[in-house]
């Protein structure tokens, strides 16, 4: 006999390390490294007597003042312990699945301790930045969530950024020379016209769906740049279509920081977490969630017991394309009210990102919304403190925390079995 | 219950895949459609199951005849398919699974878990299944992944049960519980087709056996007169040798050994658990086993296509465990993968172009830089020519020959070396039995020339047939060791993963 035999193998004898165990090495060492980089630059960055200020409250608030003064240098050199001690608990490498739950607290206290070095010796509104968040991050959950309609029935929408292009353009303009009310219902239709373009080019004609995507942000771009020169140029009264305003819910948005962030926004807001509430729900409890999702991870099996894959995934695109379409009216009719060439700069990009960040899931999108929102606000408001950081390096914060997101702190995750695949019936 | 199929033809552009076929099947009996891969056997149950149309014929359900446009109107006909390649959603649960297009739902489309597991449970328990509702599909193993297929197509109320292939991922023990489950579900009334290209279960199961042979119903016989022989000549068409010719192993020095070897799969999941073995020069070693318990992922660690966590391979002493693969192949290795089609061939690419990919960067096909196309095109056509390659010319694309054909493809360019170890898996999987004949004794051949030869298949009969030594894997570990002497039955119990004490006693 020269088999051994049903012997499993002894831990000593793996010599070579598992992915996950590498992994863990890495983002040990990376958390070191940081927590080094967070007591050496915004610890020691500070002069010892230097406070921050965070005020926790909005002038004219119903509880006002409220404040939270630190010793800067302090407050700094307990976040970077923090972050040691994390680093050094996921070296150990006993407990692998915490790793990324000590990578994104260990990220969470960075940020904080960068915001005291911004503010050390001055006052800054945090949770004016909060409420920049939530808004900020309301047109990337939008991308997020029309991104994961389509996909979760295997078409992939990288034509997002078209889509909310195309739809603060015409919102623009309808909601100008009609009302706002029209303005909005025009964005989200051509959100779902563009949705049905892509699916018709992915569905019925096999088109690579990345080719088909690219093509209609490219059409969108040149479109609405054009349109925007030649129409809002010769007729700016096109382009001021007003906004949405705020409506505060009473109790709950007096209530300190959380009120002003969830509670005191306009209907978009409101519209996105019902949205994320609705879609997650529909998705894994409802006979249309069953049979978009076998329609994603395994279309013939859909087939087989009498699903239809295409109107299926005809269906799914277009209430991507609709969701899209929302996201492009909150660009023109809440946050600026007004249409400027390329206006979007990539925030579909982003809320691609944010799906996959979120796994594909609506709960996941909100959350990683959350984050590129919170990137930008960061961006806006330390332009306003004053660091010594060029204002160019700001502006690349979104995109850096993208990539950043996207390469390393998603780790492996699944997509929809078929995603991007077309379904040829024989 | 009575289902006829009568005068289907279905044409296929340049190939009459079905030729007026009749068939006719009613409840309380088990009919099985025996023939080889490609004798037209699917394409009529696709037609059945509303998958394809049909290009003339008609579908008759108790006298009436039935048009179906779709796999929607064939299960509202009462007829269910078991496909080969299972329609589970891999993600969902068992109850997701067998409620998908069929749910039961509350208001709003709210879906009703309850009332669906409490189905599983009940068509469960009547034939005893033994299905956990809540167990996650990819969980499972396959044998238990099937009765979710024969739960979902009795939760549409199926009268006509159509299994494609039912016992191929089976373990032989497996295949015993599985024929309880089609005995009952005739006791229950319901017609049975079972398609099959499998001798001695077609004649173990059935009451009836209808024989298809390129595309047209060649016989129709009844087990009780009839043996393995004879339906395999009417399957083929001619006499056909059962028994690989092979004269007793004379082992040499070891040439392949394992030890403690360790191996993930892509998602991290250890498949290969401390397995330790040896392959001798001039012995054929055959690893049995149901798919999925380490084999691929074996083969792959030794042919340098998947890193392993722990463990050595040594091929004549050296280690080869880091080793590349093209370094590997270099040392005389020949490699048959599993998947011709996935990782044996570049299936747009020529006869010519798929017989050079191993030696396209070296002399006489290369100089470095330039291919030598005449060079190339003389290795092809003499390679085809030995190796019985049955092709319109060495200049058409590889996908358009026949799976034989593409198999003898690869082991031509495999095997035209002075090959020191083979290591082949799955190296007749869904080809015709001429092809199965030819390479099995090109397998030999490689042996009896003092290779060392690894075999890896799912189909306990080949692993018998051609090997001298016996290894049985079971979720990634070494179940059993047999020489060739050994019977189905104990092996079959290795397959299942009981202790070797327990196979002896």
């Amino acid at each position: 006999m020269t088999a051994q035999i049903a012997a499993g193998a002894t831990e000593e004898s793996l010599h070579r390390a598992t992915p996950e165990q590498r992994r863990a090495r890495t983002v040990g060492i990376l958390l070191l490294l940081l927590a080094a980089f967070v007591l050496w630059i915004f610890g020691l960055g500070v002069e010892s007597t230097d406070t921050s200020t965070f005020n926790l409250s909005l002038p004219g608030a119903k509880y006002e003042n409220i404040k939270w003064e630190v010793d800067s240098r302090m407050l700094s050199a307990i976040l970077a312990a923090v972050i040691a001690f994390l680093g050094g608990l996921v070296l150990r490498r006993t407990y692998l699945r915490w790793t990324n739950v000590a990578l994104a607290i260990s990220l969470a206290l960075t940020a904080l301790s960068f915001l005291t070095w911004a503010a050390a010796g001055k006052s800054f509104s945090l949770v004016g930045m909060l409420v920049s968040t939530v808004v900020l991050s309301i047109p990337v959950t939008l991308g997020a969530l029309s991104g994961l309609m389509c996909e979760r029935v295997a078409v992939i929408n990288i034509s997002i950024e078209g889509q909310l292009l195309t739809s603060a353009f015409v919102g623009t303009i309808v909601g100008s020379a009609a009302n706002i009310w029209i303005g909005f219902i025009a964005a989200v239709l051509v959100g779902a016209l563009l949705g049905a373009v892509l699916a018709v080019l992915a569905i019925r004609y096999h088109i690579d769906q990345i080719i088909a995507g690219v093509v209609i942000n490219i059409f969108a771009l040149g479109l609405t740049s054009f349109l925007a020169r030649r129409v809002l140029t010769a007729a700016p009264e096109l382009n001021s279509p007003g906004r949405f305003a705020s409506a505060k819910i009473p109790f709950f948005g007096d209530i300190p920081v959380i009120g002003p962030m969830f509670f005191d926004q306009n209907m978009f807001v409101y519209a996105t977490f019902i949205l994320v509430i609705v879609i997650h729900f529909g998705l894994f409890y409802t006979r249309w969630g069953l049979r978009s999702r076998s329609v994603g991870e395994h279309p013939k099996a859909a087939d087989t017991v009498g699903i239809d894959v295409h109107k299926t995934r005809y269906r799914n695109v277009i209430l991507g394309g609709c969701i899209a379409g929302l996201g492009g009216a909150f660009l023109t009719l809440s946050q600026v009210s007004r249409f400027e060439e390329n206006l979007t700069a990539g925030i579909g990009f982003i809320g691609l990102a944010a799906m996959i960040f979120g796994r594909w899931m609506p709960f996941g999108a909100l959350a990683a919304g959350l984050v590129f929102g919170f990137a930008r606000a960061l961006q806006q408001k330390l332009g306003i403190l004053g660091t010594p950081i060029p204002s160019e390096f700001l502006s690349m914060l979104p995109y850096i925390v993208t990539i950043i997101v996207v390469a390393g702190v998603v780790g492996k995750s699944r997509p929809p079995a078929a995603d991007g695949q077309p379904y040829i019936k024989q | 219950m009575e289902l006829a199929l009568s005068g289907i033809t279905k044409q296929f552009p340049g190939v009459l895949a079905n030729d007026d076929v009749n068939l006719e099947v009613s409840g309380g009996e088990i009919l099985a459609l025996l023939g080889e891969n490609g004798a037209g056997k699917s394409t009529l149950m696709n037609i059945l199951y509303g998958l394809y149309t049909p290009t003339a014929g008609e579908i008759r359900i108790d006298g009436t005849a039935r048009q179906f446009d779709g796999p929607g109107d064939a299960i509202e006909a009462g007829i269910g398919m078991v496909h080969q390649h299972f329609m589970l959603v891999p993600v969902f649960t068992v109850a997701e699974n067998v409620m998908l297009g069929n749910e039961p739902t509350k208001r709003f489309g709210w879906l009703d878990l309850q009332r669906a597991r409490k189905t599983v449970r009940e068509i469960s328990s009547r034939y005893n299944l033994d299905v956990d509702p809540d167990a996650i599909i990819e969980d499972l193993p396959v044998g238990l992944q099937q009765r979710v297929e024969i739960i979902k197509v009795l939760a549409r109320q199926a009268n006509v049960l159509v299994f494609d292939e039912p016992t191929s991922v089976l373990t032989p023990t497996e295949v015993v519980g599985f024929v309880e489950i089609m005995n009952g579900l005739k006791a229950d009334g319901k017609a049975i087709i079972f398609i099959s290209h499998k001798l001695t279960e077609s004649l173990e199961l059935a009451d009836r056996i209808v024989i298809m042979r390129r595309g047209r119903t060649v016989a129709e016989v009844t087990p009780a007169n009839m043996d393995e022989e004879k339906l395999a000549e009417l399957m083929v068409g001619r006499p056909v040798d059962l028994v690989v010719n092979k004269t007793p192993a004379k082992p040499g020095e070891v040439v392949l050994s394992v030890e403690n070897l360790v191996v993930l799969d892509d998602r991290d999941k250890r498949m290969v658990d401390g397995v330790s073995f040896e392959v001798a020069a001039g012995e054929i070693v055959g690893i049995a086993g149901v798919q999925g318990n380490g084999q691929t992922e074996i083969v792959e660690a030794i042919t340098g296509l998947r890193p392993s966590l722990g463990g050595y391979v040594k091929l004549k002493g050296e280690d080869i465990t880091t080793a590349s693969a093209r370094s590997i192949h270099k040392r005389n290795v020949a490699h048959v993968p599993e998947d011709r089609q996935r990782s044996g061939l570049v299936l747009p690419f020529s006869v010519t172009e798929n017989i050079v990919l191993d030696s396209y960067y070296e002399e006489p096909i290369s100089n470095g830089v330039r291919m030598d196309w005449p060079a190339a095109q003389e290795q092809a056509t003499r390679l085809v020519e030995q190796y019985d390659v049955r092709t319109p010319g060495i200049d058409v694309a590889v996908s358009t020959l026949s799976g034989g054909n593409q198999q003898k493809v690869i082991v031509a360019r495999e095997f035209d070396r002075d090959v020191t170890f083979v290591v082949a898996s799955q190296p007749t999987r869904g080809i015709d039995v001429g092809s199965i004949e030819y390479i099995h004794s090109q397998i030999v051949g490689e042996r009896d020339q003092g290779a060392a030869v690894l075999i890896v298949s799912s189909e306990l009969e080949e692993i018998m047939a051609l090997s001298d030594r016996i290894i049985v894997m079971f979720e990634g570990r070494i179940a059993g060791e047999f020489d060739s002497s050994a019977t189905r039955t104990e092996i079959g119990l290795a397959m299942l993963g009981s202790r070797p004490e327990e196979i002896t006693s």
